[in-house]
């Protein structure tokens, strides 16, 4: 006997669990077979770019918070950066260190978040959730200390950043440094080679590394594709030309292998701020410049390695005090643009776990 | 580092492949013929000694008289980046080609452009409001760009 179906469509999100903010995808369907997919977004669109027309340089800082707000620490840096192009500002020792410090802290915050949601997308209720947030947690105290705010933490600053670590600071970082190895270890004992985990993600979802360059994919998405690009060692920034660290290059670009990366991620940050918390001197943490940034008119783009890919502020000045023009170069949203290519052919639940393996924030996707 | 290849040593490059592109070249960026931009950014991608191929970032500024649209390019291959730029004039339908065809992931960013810009790329395979919603009236990083007086109604989202 056989079956004859009809293709039906699917509406997922906006308000879905898996969908990991508000995000929505109309999927075509042939029983469990997903022939379409369209993602649509914007329901957290909040005009940031707009927004920055009308607040001075230094206040932007909070906007950019509020884009990727689960790496609110990497997107401040690459704002400052270009700022600091714009104007020829040079940002002072301790405060490079001290924003390498917290960038990389993010990164390790913002790969937990993205390996407990994979987790929880693939049906591992809560369980490496908790374990995730729970590490989390003690380096948001971190963040606390440095400067009053977890989430949303608005530290860095034109010419560094915006108040020197208080000295319950470093034993802190210490103990979280010699801590963290073995909650690596203990949360990859869970899953790297978990039976049930590698079954569900080995192979599904697989980019090639000239389709994921074609598709302008960028961070863990596109190194667990085979291709050793990292903003960080391409172009340093900041204190990356002192630190030595490796850059883990996946093969098949499968949604294991973008779970892979992440955890070696972790790995290598934790390596990068043990070499900072060796190397950091005692001296100014900003560069002292005028009250109301006032850069002369041109425009910058400096590229950096965000947990989620090749994050860029394009700026115009017309030499007043506000940006003429401001441009999020998002990961986020840019790392969608394959999805449709990884989802068609595949069953309906490996869709979600596909899409829990590009780790997009949805703050940033609609800024 | 990342070499920043300068307009200026690309313009002569550009200029021996298509005679009519290049309307100025400076230390930032080269920027050609609107028209020309789709062939231009093929050349850049597929010739073995520029091998531009990953398209970082594009998108649109609005200078009132004219649109500059901006493409951040970079070689991975050659750790290299370049800034292509290309003006559009008028504020009814400013148009220019699509650059998909080239780099698969022009296709989310030309679509906020066109949203937020209201810059045309045409042969965009599927050019609509992505960040706003279809039956938005204007454009809004415009810099005319007014919101409407309120109480105001949105028709319903696609």
């Amino acid at each position: 006997m056989t079956t004859h179906s009809e293709p039906t469509i699917v509406n997922i999100g906006p308000h879905h669990p898996s969908t990991h903010g508000v995000f929505r995808m109309r999927l075509t369907m042939d029983g469990e077979n997903i022939l379409d997919v369209e993602p649509v977004i914007g329901y957290l669109h909040r005009g940031s770019e707009k927004l920055a027309e009308e607040r001075n340089y230094t206040q932007v800082i909070t906007l950019t918070d509020r884009m990727d707000y689960v790496a609110s620490m990497t997107n401040n840096q690459a704002y400052v950066l270009s700022c600091e192009a714009l104007a020829g500002v040079t940002p002072t020792e301790r405060g490079m260190y001290l924003r390498v410090i917290g960038a990389e802290l993010q990164r390790i915050v913002s790969h937990l978040v993205a390996t407990g949601f994979f987790l929880q997308d693939l049906g591992a209720f809560a369980t490496p959730l908790m374990y995730s947030m729970r590490e989390r947690e003690r380096i948001l105290d971190l963040f606390e200390m440095l400067c009053g705010a977890r989430i949303t933490v608005s530290y860095m600053r034109i010419g560094g950043v915006f108040q020197d670590a208080p000295a319950e600071f470093w034993p802190a970082l210490r103990r979280i440094l010699d801590d963290f190895p073995a909650y690596i270890d203990e949360l990859e004992g869970l899953i790297t080679d978990n039976e049930i985990v590698t079954y569900r993600t080995k192979g599904v979802g697989a980019i090639s590394g000239a389709d994921a360059i074609n598709g302008s994919l960028t961070g863990p998405v596109l190194r667990a594709s085979g291709v050793s690009w990292d903003v960080r060692v391409a172009a340093p920034y900041d204190v990356y030309d002192r630190v030595t660290f490796d850059v883990p290059v996946g093969d098949t670009g499968d949604n294991y292998d973008r779970y892979l990366m992440r955890i070696r991620e972790i790995r290598e940050s934790l390596k990068i701020v043990e070499q900072c918390v060796a190397q950091i001197q005692p001296g100014p943490v900003r560069a002292t410049n005028a009250m109301l940034f006032r850069p002369p008119p041109g425009e910058s783009y400096v590229p950096i390695e965000a947990p989620k890919g090749e994050l860029g502020f394009y700026l115009v000045s017309d030499g007043t005090i506000a940006p003429y023009r401001m441009h999020v170069r998002a990961p986020s949203l840019i790392n969608l643009t394959l999805m449709k290519q990884m989802l068609v052919g595949w069953k309906l639940a490996d869709a979600i776990v596909s899409f829990g393996s590009l780790d997009v924030n949805m703050g940033e996707v609609d800024r | 580092m990342t070499t920043a290849v300068t307009g200026n040593e690309l313009a002569d490059t550009v200029q021996r492949r298509f005679p009519e592109a290049v309307e100025e070249a400076s230390e930032g960026a080269l920027r050609v013929a609107p028209d020309a931009i789709a062939d231009v950014c093929r050349f850049l991608r597929e010739d073995a000694l520029q091998d531009f191929d990953l398209l970082s970032s594009l998108t649109a500024v609005d200078y009132v008289e004219y649109f500059e649209i901006v493409y951040h390019l970079t070689s991975i291959a050659r750790n290299a980046s370049v800034v292509l730029k290309a003006r559009v004039y008028g504020r009814e339908a400013p148009a220019l080609p699509s650059v998909v065809g080239v780099w698969q992931g022009a296709d989310l960013q030309e679509r906020e452009a066109f949203d937020l810009m209201g810059v045309t790329f045409t042969g965009h395979p599927n050019l609509k409001r992505m960040l706003t919603w279809e039956g938005f009236q204007g454009y809004p990083l415009r810099r005319d760009y007014l919101e409407p007086p309120l109480p105001y109604t949105w028709p319903q989202g696609g």
